[in-house]
């Protein structure tokens, strides 16, 4: 019930922060050092060779003719620069070398959590050695700061590619394949991703957030998603259950504890505890969960849900349902 | 073998030369019409028709760039469809890379190969024919699709599965994959042309030491072609296969591969950079001579560095994969490789820069060019060191800071030195020279336009944006840079249209050039410009690197090949001895019908595999008008 709130606040106070030059974890900042590294040398290089230029430029116009140079100088020069190249080139080859394990951390066996990409969305799935305790969510991911994360990472349609920037680089989805990631939050907040690898039509609109919090609160939102859907209270939501059930949503969506177990779209059984919808197309209140269910192609052109013709007052009912499934 | 003797006789320099000058015209001229402008098979005609061609795919590709730079000069705008715009980056790309930059480099050696080795012609002329019009059938097929809102969206790479069957229902992959069939095939045949005429056609004397450095440029670029195609060939055929024919090599349920397409793509990708860029290192090493009066710095190093970037070109694909998921251990690998093209990168630039210091740089408009070329070639060169790196492409990759540096790369590292190019060779093309106020004004607006419209890519990349989304939320930070990057794309595109209207207008209107307006050495400023439909009165005899500063005007020849036939000196491929005359095809129209066949054929194939076992009789009928074998006066002989 706490969580959205919290998460909306965390999001406008992280607003804007999709960046690899703003890393919260060991891996992105490691990479951001190297950036940084490289950004350097390759200036101090880019400096050197302008500077040259000009002079040669500069000295030729003003040279009298019959100049002093021989080939053979001039050819000591040029090898010296070459070997200058050389160096420098082996120098940043060793530093990314360097650098490349903080991309495979954990080794230890950490929580790992499937992460399979669909068009247009983002399936996580918590595994647990008691199937009981295994349960899905979509386009946001929840993870323990300060401890690694083992990603698994699968594709059901195309390839697409996990980036979360502040926290590590990207790895892609491709099917027929897994992949590992390692995610490693070094400070509670939320953090914004999106697919990197061109996956069609809705390519743009595939976000993801990373809520990253203290062990705690993380132990806290594992239970209550673990736990089935709440049976709603008040009537409109009631009634919007059952405009649920009776129309082809069931038949895509899963909401555990109902008789809804469709798996084409996004398991919602906690979805009101999500702090948006669309896979980051909208905050998730019920105006924009009302337009999404009323016109969901105007809103994301192709994306793979239909459009349910629903009266003015179920979508009412059924906005307050999926509101009121925290 | 009395007819290579180095000096012509007395006889043949005086009375009768006007007489076989008239007759040399006559025996190579294409006459006036247009079933002869279909048959011709002069190297000049067909370079000059493949340039101005690609030249107008830059443009549309221009204006497709703008469209995009409308679209996300904000945040979720909605000038332009989801789909609509996945159509535009895609034949954007595609576009860019095979309909103009290959093509262009390969149409400058179409036309200027032939004239600096010191021939008449290309080797298989009609070959040459038949690939600019397969070149432009591919064209249309791929703007036709765009115009009928029917074209590729899977981007220039189009990466399986997003390309196959499944998820790419509808005829646009199809297109996308025949587009790109067209294009190898006529680069490959220009490729063989250029090998062929490199080694077997030079001018008497010109060994592999004197050959320029263009030349050499484009030798290795062929040589790159030959090789890099043929895994893109297997790649489109495997996809055309999976999506029309059933076949499941890319299907990962079927025991197909995702990870191969990108594989074969990339074995192919990775060269085509430097299919583009080599003819540029050769172009720059010309006018650098040029505009400095002085020998290019470093002949032995520059032509080592060419092919050593041919030969890394192909050990380094998978540095676009560092995030598919290979094993670490080869990523390794390919990150050292990848960082080791920097070595004979440095080289080339390093050798410019001597001679840049040792020469007196004249500040016309090529030169200018040259400098802007170094300028952004040398921070596209840097920022390919950085994505090289397993760690740092980790975060770029996929973003516009890889948007950035391919353009830096590619528009810094070919573009400029090309349109440089073309205000160099324009006069000995046309005749005329272009104008150099607007050709300051032209390089002024692009060169600024240029860095102020990619350059915050590198930062947009950075801060996270990622490439080929049609637009973005408002409250990620990238709102103000996207929009100072679209308004300076306007003042880019003014810089280009400034270049197309001089080039328009000083195709008529520009002073008279004469032979060698800028006091060059090689070969071709040799000729009266635009030079006659034999090139050489005489086939020049080579003697050193420059042969124009170091015999001037009294070039030695070689007489003895006939003026009543179409006949070249054919050389040894070392020493450039002269071996054998050997007759150039006439004129035919039967390249043109057999490129209309084969067209047919490709773009039929889209809709039903029959239309290969049908379309193959045509094909099979021109080629045999094409190669149908005729009494030549020689066989008589």
């Amino acid at each position: 019930m706490k969580i959205a709130p919290a998460c909306v606040l965390l999001l406008s106070g992280c607003a804007g922060a999709q960046s690899a030059l703003d890393a919260d974890g060991p891996s992105a900042l490691a990479i951001e050092n190297l950036i940084f590294l490289f950004l350097a040398v390759c200036g101090v290089a880019f400096v050197l060779v302008m500077g040259v230029m000009t002079w040669a430029l500069v000295r030729g116009r003003n040279e009298p003719a019959g100049r002093p140079q021989t080939e053979r100088s001039m050819g000591r020069v040029v090898a010296g620069a070459v070997v200058a190249t050389f160096l420098v080139i082996t120098f940043l080859t060793a530093a990314s070398f360097y650098a490349t394990p903080s991309l495979d951390r954990g080794k230890a066996d950490p929580p790992t959590i499937l992460v399979r990409g669909q068009q247009w969305w983002w399936q996580f799935s918590y595994l647990d050695a008691d199937p009981a305790k295994t349960f899905q969510t979509a386009n946001e991911l929840h993870i323990p700061v300060g401890t690694d994360v083992r990603l698994r990472l699968e594709a059901s349609d195309v390839i697409h590619s996990f980036w979360v920037p502040n926290l590590t680089g990207k790895q892609d989805l491709v099917p027929g394949r897994e992949n590992v990631l390692t995610l490693n939050a070094a400070k509670p907040g939320v953090y914004r991703g999106q697919c990197a690898e061109f996956c069609g039509l809705q390519h743009s609109h595939m976000a993801l957030l990373v809520i990253a919090e203290e062990p705690a609160d993380y132990a806290r939102w594992l239970d209550v998603q673990r736990g089935l859907a709440t049976a709603p209270t008040d009537g409109e939501a009631a009634a919007g259950k059952l405009v649920f059930m009776s129309k082809p949503c069931a038949a895509c969506h899963t909401i555990r504890g109902t008789e809804a177990v469709g798996t084409t779209g996004p398991d919602l059984t906690h979805i009101g505890s999500r702090s948006t919808i669309g896979a980051g197309l909208l905050d998730n209140t019920r105006g924009s969960i009302s337009a999404w269910i009323a016109d969901p192609q105007t809103l994301k052109p192709g994306n793979n849900m239909p459009l349910v013709p629903v009266t003015s007052e179920e979508l009412r009912q059924l906005s307050a349902y999926m509101k009121g499934l925290q | 073998m009395t007819w290579f003797g180095k000096t012509p006789s007395p006889a043949d320099l005086a009375a009768g030369d006007e007489k076989a000058e008239a007759l040399l015209r006559r025996t190579w001229s294409t006459p006036a019409g247009v079933l002869a402008a279909l048959s011709t098979v002069d190297h000049k005609i067909i370079g000059r028709r493949y340039i101005a061609t690609a030249f107008v795919f830059l443009m549309l590709g221009g204006v497709l760039a703008l469209a995009m730079r409308l679209q996300l000069a904000f945040p979720e705008a909605r000038f332009i469809s989801a789909d609509r715009y996945n159509q535009i980056f895609t034949v954007h790309g595609s576009n860019m890379m095979f309909l103009f930059a290959v093509p262009v480099m390969e149409a400058m050696a179409v036309y200027l190969v032939p004239l600096m080795v010191g021939t008449r012609n290309i080797a298989f002329p009609r070959l040459n024919a038949f690939s600019y019009w397969i070149f432009l059938a591919g064209g249309l097929l791929l703007w036709t699709s765009l115009a009928l809102d029917t074209a590729p969206d899977v981007g220039w790479f189009a990466y399986v599965p997003l390309a196959g069957p499944q998820y790419g229902p509808g005829k646009r992959a199809d297109i996308w994959a025949q587009m790109i069939t067209f294009t190898e095939v006529s680069a490959l045949a220009v490729a063989v042309e250029i090998v062929v005429t490199v080694f077997k056609l030079r001018a008497p004397g010109m060994s592999l030491d004197r050959i320029p450095i263009f030349v050499w440029s484009m030798l290795v670029t062929a040589f790159l072609v030959i090789m890099a195609m043929p895994a893109i060939m297997l790649a489109s055929s495997s996809l055309i296969l999976d999506r029309l024919v059933g076949t499941q090599f890319f299907n990962p349920s079927e025991g197909g591969d995702a990870l191969l397409w990108q594989h074969l793509f990339w074995f192919f990708g990775h060269p085509e950079v430097y299919i583009i860029f080599l003819p540029a290192v050769g172009m720059v090493s010309a006018m650098i001579s040029t505009f400095t009066q002085r020998p290019t710095f470093g002949y032995l190093p520059l032509v080592l560095a060419m092919i050593a970037t041919g030969v890394l070109a192909f050990g380094l694909w998978v540095h676009h994969m560092f995030v598919a998921g290979l094993p670490r251990v080869g990523s390794s690998f390919f990150t050292a490789s990848s960082m080791a093209i920097a070595i004979p990168a440095g080289t080339q630039i390093f050798c410019w820069l001597a001679t840049l210091w040792d020469g007196r740089p004249i500040f016309k408009t090529p030169m200018l060019f040259i400098i802007g070329f170094l300028i952004t070639f040398v921070i596209g060169g840097l920022t390919g060191v950085m994505v090289a790196s397993v760690p740092f492409d980790t975060q770029v990759h996929d973003t516009y800071f890889v948007v950035a540096h391919f353009h830096y790369v590619l528009i810094g590292g070919s573009v400029f030195p090309l349109i440089g190019a073309i205000y160099y060779w324009f006069p000995k093309m046309t005749g005329r020279m272009m104008s150099e106020r607007l050709g300051r004004w032209a390089f002024g607006l692009i060169f600024t336009g240029f860095h102020l419209t990619f350059f915050p890519m590198h930062m947009l990349g950075l801060q996270g944006m990622p490439r080929r989304v049609y637009t973005y939320p408002p409250e990620l930070p990238w709102a103000g840079l996207n929009l100072f990057v679209s308004l300076s794309a306007v003042i880019l595109a003014a810089g280009f249209l400034v270049f197309f209207i001089d080039v328009l207008r000083s195709v008529r209107h520009g002073p008279p050039a004469g032979p060698n307006p800028w006091n060059a050495s090689t070969l071709e400023w040799a000729m009266p410009s635009p030079p006659p439909p034999y090139n050489f009165r005489h086939i020049p005899v080579v003697e050193s690197l420059e042969p124009l500063w170091t015999s001037g005007e009294a070039l030695p020849v070689a007489t003895g090949l006939r003026l009543d036939r179409r006949e070249l000196v054919v050389s040894s491929v070392t020493a450039g001895e002269p071996e054998a005359r050997e007759s150039s095809p006439a004129d035919s129209i039967w390249p043109f019908l057999a490129a209309i066949a084969t067209s047919i054929m490709l773009i039929a194939s889209i809709f039903s595999p029959w239309a290969v076992v049908w379309g193959a009789i045509p094909v099979a009928i021109t080629l045999t008008g094409w190669f149908w074998p005729k009494q030549t006066p020689e066989d008589e002989s």
